[in-house]
């Protein structure tokens, strides 16, 4: 019922580690840290999804809010090595169309 | 009357209990025979109908509680989560939600839009309650048992 973030920065880009659950207690900590970095214009912001074993749509507000974040800034968001159900529910909702999302799962089973 | 269990939790309308509420439905879907497919989806829906009655509560500046409910049937879950809050506008709530669509601007998303059409997605059948705070009643059934009667299948519970 935890999420760590980790964040590693560099000039053009940044990678986000999340490792544990996005919900409504978590995803408040998850925004704060995206948003700043997505604010920056040129850089990309890739988020590596591959431990986060749960996730709501709470987290597809961070990344909705995220994504219009960049849209204004001229910055990129990309998604990366998803588990399958997390992936199920961009998919659901429609907005693995307007998000970058690298659908090639590692260890999953899809 | 059908013979049913009934378990009840009351938490504090916060955040940081809906991952306990989401290990205890776990704990009983599992119980129950729901395959892992189905787990995942009740944790969602649960969590996305607690989700909307703690953002409920945090609106009025009411610290209350939230009311969970579980019956467990020989063929279904039924879950309700009743949020005791003030009156709530159901037709602005219902209106406008689904799945995102390439003719809408990005900026028109709103990003707390998807919770009960994931509901809805993810469960078998859905009611909301809106005379007295919210109530929303959701169903999920296991459908195992009847596959188990199907001679495609090999049915590996006895």
């Amino acid at each position: 019922m935890e999420l760590t973030i980790d964040v590693v920065k560099q000039d053009m880009k940044s990678v986000i580690q999340l490792t544990g659950e996005i919900d409504a207690y978590t995803a408040p900590r998850l925004k704060s840290t995206i948003l700043p970095l997505t604010e920056e214009s040129g850089h990309t912001v890739e988020v590596d999804m591959e431990d986060v074993n749960y996730m709501d749509s709470t987290g597809l507000g961070v990344f909705i809010s995220a994504l219009k974040s960049t849209k204004e800034t001229g910055s990129h968001l990309k998604l990366v090595n998803l588990q399958s159900r997390v992936s199920r529910l961009f998919k659901i909702t429609g907005l693995d169309e307007i998000i970058d999302i690298d659908t090639a799962i590692r260890g999953g089973n899809e | 009357m059908e013979k049913f269990d009934f378990i009840e939790m009351r938490i504090p309308a916060k955040a940081e209990y809906v991952g306990v509420v989401r290990l205890s439905i776990s704990g009983i879907a599992s119980r129950m025979g729901f395959n892992y497919e189905d787990i995942e989806d009740l944790k969602v829906a649960i969590s996305e109908a607690i989700t909307n009655a703690v953002d409920h509560a945090y609106r009025e500046g009411d610290d209350g509680e939230i009311t969970v409910g579980f019956g467990v049937y020989e063929n279904r879950l039924e879950v309700m989560v009743a949020d005791h809050g003030g009156s709530f506008n159901l037709q602005e709530i219902k209106g406008g939600i689904g799945p995102y669509t390439r003719s809408e601007p990005v900026e028109n998303l709103r990003e707390g839009g998807f919770g009960l059409f994931l509901i809805n997605a993810l469960m078998d059948k859905v009611e909301i309650n809106n005379n007295y705070g919210v109530i929303v009643l959701m169903t999920k059934y296991l459908y195992e048992t009847e596959v188990g009667l199907d001679d495609d299948q090999i049915s590996t519970t006895q």
